[in-house]
């Protein structure tokens, strides 16, 4: 294979990832940045600060507490911790994502550039369609998905800013909604590992109890303590079946 | 409510935005480059973001902010069991769960005046 060649189908599978803007998830998270534009122009933050926002956090929870930290007056450090305590959970994400999608060859400056694209979202839609492109081309794939998502909201951002602040109460609850009934619908439908669909149903049920035990740190306890709790149910499973096999 | 002007706007956004998120993303592909495919380790991976993401979502619907906050509980939870049942008739199709729980909750908002 020539260079010629392998720049084309590099190019390819750039195109194919950005093809997935017009994928379901991708629509469900643009109609999530119609409701967080609206969020945000209530709360009378400039359009501005709203689109370098979206580029520079991504991720719609931490920016959600970011500006219910401006709005509540945070100073930078509070306002740091909230944020930075939030977003721990996009290490294990990319951590998983990571091994799916490099190669032997792949720059760690290029996946350092490319985790910050991942999201939920990103997440979702990559951990789910990689396994159909070949190895070699998955992060160009990805890469192509990534930054297409992440312009794209930039723009619709900027653009309906000013037409969203009036929303009927239905449409907002609906918009709002989607989120979560969309996490849940997509990683069951999209699990190839036996352990998600346990760490999914003990995440569910452990997510309200830590809330209740120690609401500051629950997202973080759900996960940690109910994700190992579904790694040894789901491993004590797999272990008795080979023994009976 | 404040409302943050000029260049501090965005070193604060840069500052508790940005880095405060970034710096796990770059812990996770420092981790992630270690773990092997087939690896039990990364199955431990796996099951925690899972669990954690089932956690953020749990949450979206139990305690919801905005609108929904003034919705019943009973309201919430059914929608996403009709969502449920539709998806596993379905044959776990997310759109048919989707559209169905969507469905259910703005026919009940609007039965209940919303």
């Amino acid at each position: 294979m020539d260079e010629g060649q392998a720049i084309g189908s590099g190019g390819k599978w750039f195109l194919a990832g950005m093809k997935g803007i017009f994928s379901l998830p991708a629509m469900i998270l643009m109609l999530s940045f119609v409701g967080f534009c609206a969020f945000t122009a209530q709360a009378g933050i400039p359009v501005e600060q709203v689109v370098f926002m979206v580029g520079a956090v991504w991720a719609l929870p931490a920016k959600v507490i970011l500006v219910s930290s401006i709005l509540g007056g945070a100073n930078l450090l509070t306002a740091f911790i909230a944020v930075t305590l939030s977003s721990i959970r996009l290490m294990p994400m990319v951590a998983a994502l990571v091994p799916e999608i490099r190669t032997g060859k792949t720059p760690i400056w290029l996946l350092l550039f490319l985790s910050h694209f991942v999201a939920i979202t990103a997440w979702v839609f990559a951990m789910e369609r990689v396994q159909a492109v070949p190895r070699e081309h998955r992060i160009t794939f990805f890469a192509g998905f990534g930054i297409t998502l992440v312009l794209t909201n930039m723009l619709l951002v900027a653009v309906i800013y000013r037409f969203v602040a009036e929303f009927p109460p239905i449409i907002a609850g609906c918009l709002f909604f989607l989120t979560p009934v969309y996490f849940l619908a997509s990683i069951w439908s999209s699990a190839r590992h036996p352990v998600i669909y346990v760490a999914l149903a003990v995440g569910l049920a452990a997510g309200p109890l830590c809330y209740w035990l120690a609401p500051e740190f629950d997202i973080l306890l759900a996960g940690l303590g109910g994700g190992t709790l579904a790694w040894l149910v789901e491993r004590s499973w797999r272990i008795s079946k080979e023994a009976r096999a | 409510m404040t409302v943050l002007e000029g260049w501090w706007a965005y070193a604060f956004i840069a500052i508790a935005g940005w880095l405060a998120t970034d710096i796990w993303r770059w812990l996770g592909v420092l981790a992630g480059n270690r773990l092997r495919e087939d690896s039990e380790a990364l199955n431990w991976v796996r099951a925690v973001a899972t669990a954690l993401v089932a956690a953020v979502i749990a949450k979206l619907i139990l305690y919801p902010t905005g609108i929904l906050e003034h919705s019943p509980l009973w309201l919430r939870l059914g929608s996403v069991a009709a969502g449920a049942l539709a998806f596993f008739i379905g044959r776990q199709k997310p759109a048919i769960g989707i559209a169905t729980a969507i469905a259910v909750l703005a026919v009940g908002l609007y039965g209940l005046g919303f």
